[in-house]
Formats: C-alpha cells, sequence, structure tokens
C-alpha cells in the first residue's frame, strides 16, 4: 500500500519533472532528467543503480515511477514519456514491445524465485509447499493476474499442491504486509521480498520455486526523450556493477 | 440565464460526464453480452450490493445518533468530535484498511480479543467488507444528517417537549419523520461511496471471488490482463448504481 502512495507520488514527481523538462528544452546537457518505469520489486535495488548513475553522469537526475509492471506498461502504451522499462515478466513487457515502442529487444537482466514467507520464527512449522495445504492455515497469494500469482499456480501445479488462499492480493508486496502484520500464516512471495522486508518476515526456500522463476526483462524506449542515457543505464543495470546490487539485493543473474 | 453561470455549469458537466463517454466509446460492444453472463461478473456485482446495502444500514443505525448527538447536545470538544468524524474522508482508503487491520485485524487491539473469546476473525471475511465500506462511508451520512439536523426548526421539538414527551419520543415522532429527507440522502450518498469501496477493503478483506471480491476489486484486477473486461465491468457497476440511484432519489428526496 505504500507503493501505491510512492506510486502517485512518482506520477507527479514525473509530471513536474516532465513540465521543467519542456521548459529547458531537454537538450540543455547541464540538467537533464532520465525516466524509468520499474517493477515494484526493484524498488530498493534501482533507487541504489539510479544514485550511481547520477554519481557518474553530473547533472542528471534520475526519476522512478515504480508500480505494477502491468498498470505501468499500460502507461507506456498510452503514452507516457519514459526512457527505460523494467518488467517483472515477459508477459508484462509484451505489450509495449509489440508495439514496437522499445529501442531494442528486451533483454533479461534478472531472475527472482519464489519463497514462502512466513512469520518470524516460522510458528505454523512450514517447511515445504505442501505443508500450505489441508491445514487451518491463512494463506495468502497473488492473484493469478499479477505475475508473482500466475508463478505461484505454477509452482503449486509441478507440486501438485492445492492451497486455497483466504486472498488474492493485487501484488507482491500486499502479500508481504498481510504476512508481516500477521493476518496470514505464510503467503507466496519473492525471494527479495523477504530480504527486503530485513526480519519482520522469514522466507523458507522450496524446490518447485526453480519450475516457476520470473524473468525480469529491461528496454530503453523507441521514444525515449534522452535516448543516449537510456542506452546507458540499460547497459549499468546489465554490467557487472549492476548484477552485483541485484544479486546482493536475492536477485539471481541471468 | 447568466452566462458566467451557465458556462462553468456546462464545462463542469462535461469534465464529470466525458471520462463515462470514454468508458463507452472504449466498451467492447460485440463481445458484451457473453463477458456479461460469466459468473464472476454476477458474483461480484451480488456481492458488492449486498455488502454495500450492509453497509448503509451499518451507517444508519450508527451515523443518525452520531448527527443527533453533533447537532442537538453541546459538550466541550464538540467540534473535534466533528472534525474527527470527517477523518475518513482525508484518509487514503488503503491507509484505512491498515488502520482496520491493526485494531480489528488478528494481532489488532479488539481482534485479538474478538479471536480468543468469541472465535471471530474479520479479516478476509465478507464481514470484513461490510466493515470497510461503513468505514469509508459513514462521514458522508453523518455530515448531510446532521446539516438537515441543523436546517430543522427546533420550534417543533420544543413544542413537544412541552406537551410532555421525553426526549426519545420527540427524537422518534418528531425529529426522525422531519429530517427524513435528509436521511435518505445522506443514505443513497453513503450507498454510493460503499459501492465504490476499493482501498479499504482490498486492505482490510483481501480479494477472494465470491466472498470479497467486489466489483471495483475485479475491476482492478481485470485490468491487469484484460482492459476490455475491466471496462465491461465499470459500464455494469455503473450502469446498476445510476439506475438505482435515479429511481431511489425520485421516490425518497422530494426536491423543494
Amino acid at each position: 500500500m505504500v507503493r501505491h502512495l510512492t506510486a502517485v507520488l512518482a506520477a507527479i514527481t514525473l509530471a513536474l519533472g516532465a513540465a521543467g523538462c519542456g521548459d529547458t528544452g531537454g537538450d540543455d546537457p547541464a540538467d537533464r532528467t532520465l525516466t524509468v518505469f520499474a517493477a515494484a520489486s526493484l524498488t530498493e535495488t534501482f533507487t541504489e543503480l539510479g544514485k550511481t548513475f547520477e554519481k557518474a553522469h553530473p547533472g542528471v537526475r534520475v526519476r522512478f515511477s515504480f508500480g505494477g509492471s502491468s498498470t505501468l506498461a499500460q502507461q507506456i502504451v498510452q503514452g507516457a514519456p519514459v526512457d527505460v522499462f523494467a518488467a517483472a515478466s515477459p508477459a508484462t513487457m509484451r505489450p509495449v514491445s509489440d508495439e514496437r515502442l522499445t529501442a531494442d529487444a528486451p533483454r533479461t537482466f534478472a531472475r527472482n524465485r519464489l519463497v514462502i514467507a512466513v512469520p518470524p520464527g516460522d510458528p505454523a512449522k512450514i517447511r515445504t509447499l505442501r505443508d500450505l495445504a489441508g491445514r487451518e492455515l491463512k494463506v495468502v497469494l497473488c492473484a493469478p493476474q499479477v505475475p508473482c500469482g500466475a508463478a505461484a499456480e505454477k509452482a503449486l501445479d509441478v507440486a501438485g499442491v492445492k492451497v486455497t488462499p483466504v486472498s488474492q492480493e493485487q501484488d507482491v508486496k500486499a502479500v508481504l504486509t498481510k504476512v508481516r502484520l500477521g493476518e496470514a500464516d505464510a503467503g507466496l512471495v519473492y525471494r527479495t521480498d523477504v530480504r527486503a522486508a530485513g526480519g519482520q518476515v522469514e522466507g523458507v526456500e522450496f524446490p518447485e520455486s526453480a519450475e516457476a522463476i520470473n524473468d525480469y526483462p529491461i528496454a530503453a524506449l523507441a521514444k525515449a526523450p534522452q535516448p543516449g542515457l537510456a542506452g546507458e543505464f540499460v547497459d549499468l543495470v546489465l554490467s557487472a556493477q549492476g548484477r552485483a546490487v541485484l544479486t546482493r539485493a536475492g536477485f539471481e543473474s541471468a | 440565464m447568466p452566462w458566467v453561470l451557465v458556462l462553468p455549469a456546462v464545462l463542469g458537466l462535461a469534465f464529470l460526464v466525458l471520462p463515462l463517454a470514454g468508458l463507452l466509446i472504449r466498451a467492447p460492444w460485440s463481445t458484451l453480452g457473453t463477458r456479461l453472463g460469466e459468473p464472476q461478473v454476477l458474483e461480484a456485482l451480488r456481492l458488492s450490493l449486498v455488502t454495500s446495502t450492509l453497509a448503509t444500514a451499518l451507517c444508519l443505525v450508527l451515523g443518525v445518533p452520531l448527527a443527533w448527538v453533533l447537532a442537538r447536545t453541546g459538550f466541550p470538544g464538540r467540534g473535534l468530535v466533528r472534525a474527527l468524524v470527517t477523518v475518513p474522508l482525508v484518509l487514503p482508503p488503503v491507509v484505512g484498511g491498515v488502520a482496520l487491520l491493526l485494531v480489528l485485524g488478528r494481532r489488532g487491539i479488539v481482534g485479538r480479543w474478538l479471536e480468543s473469546a468469541f472465535g471471530v476473525s474479520l479479516p478476509f471475511t465478507t464481514a470484513g467488507v461490510v466493515l470497510a465500506e461503513a468505514f469509508v462511508a459513514m462521514p458522508f451520512l453523518v455530515i448531510s444528517v446532521e446539516g438537515a439536523l441543523r436546517g430543522a426548526d427546533p420550534r417543533y421539538e420544543e413544542a413537544a417537549a412541552t406537551l410532555g414527551a421525553s426526549r426519545w419520543t420527540i427524537f422518534r415522532r418528531v425529529t426522525l419523520p422531519m429530517v427524513a429527507p435528509g436521511i435518505a440522502a445522506g443514505a443513497i450518498l453513503c450507498w454510493a461511496r460503499a459501492l465504490g469501496e476499493f482501498g479499504a477493503t482490498i486492505t482490510f478483506a483481501g480479494n477472494f471471488p465470491g466472498r470479497t471480491q467486489t466489483m471495483p476489486l475485479a475491476v482492478y484486477l481485470a485490468l491487469e490482463t484484460d482492459p476490455e473486461a475491466a471496462i465491461v465491468l465499470s459500464l455494469v457497476l455503473l450502469t446498476v448504481s445510476v439506475v438505482i440511484l435515479a429511481a431511489l432519489r425520485d421516490r425518497w428526496v422530494s426536491t423543494p
């Protein structure tokens, strides 16, 4: 839910930033703004990479809009002035690449796998996916319409486990919140989410997650207001330095 | 008619109605029939109508007395209480949902007691949807009923009191009938707000088809994968609410 607030704030700052750009013509090398739309699960890593990028390019500001990948994709298709798009799944990148809005073919820069998020100390003693089924447990999953829900469905299918969740949340951070507040006994989230939550939840790894790994694609956009910078930012994310930041957060390198 | 009023009025109307026209233009009319017949749509619509009606009933039971206290009694700090009543109007609904979780959730101050004493757990239930909707919608009712009470002539109540009627009898036999149009208007606003409620509901009650997935939640999730389906769902919600609101307004709220 904090994500929604930040999304709104990001939209506002974005609008202000775009207006500011118009005043200076956008070509002034002393004051340039790079706009990056990125999946919510990239909030921590991309913020860090944005600072690195700003340090390497004096006078350049990197603005992020973090949100649900499909929402961001729709905003891009509807004409939002964006330089770089990083999505949480190939399926959510597709509307953008289908409209030929990417400068080059999207490239996979990271992979994320699911873990079972449980409250600290794992009070319900959950060790495997099978432990989620058939008990008086409150399990929350992502809705099948969003990438983490599709991945959860696949992993449960592979394991042959049938889970009836109490709720199908709108995004992965909402699942995390329910576990964090103790309203749910367990939820399926990405490994990176557990790591970002500090000690407030614990992650239980399970082998079936290997069958439902999410690829994260990134692309500079064809109508990028800052095409040069857009390409350089994509290069940074794909570089050894970028991968190091992503790996530290729990992503697997692509 | 003075154009200084008519021009902004027309612009205002266009501003409110044009987005609706946008939905109508983009609606996938050819597949509308099959989409409407899908059981999930009917399920979400039924749940929306039931929960918003129950939420309105809850708001009436609690909100009318609250409005009466605010309008008819003087107590220190009344201004503050009135401001507090409007908190849900200002609070982003998702934050309201978190606040409800912190109070009525499994580990919440009240929720913990409810669970241990009665075995009642509100999050992820239809009752939770009703509570979330009532939380967000109640200020609309309280504000309109309080306004109606302040506008009503207190001399009728005073006359009843001089004739020996108790305060409860006066409230029931004089006050309520006098402000009935205000209550009806408030209830309709409250119902409409509850029907469209999204943030507090998805945060407090979660999203599960048939149990807590109301129309706005179904619209939001449809938008993730199938924007056309989202438009259809929005149109259904809009049509139903406009028909009900138009019918009720004419019947209940007499415009002087």
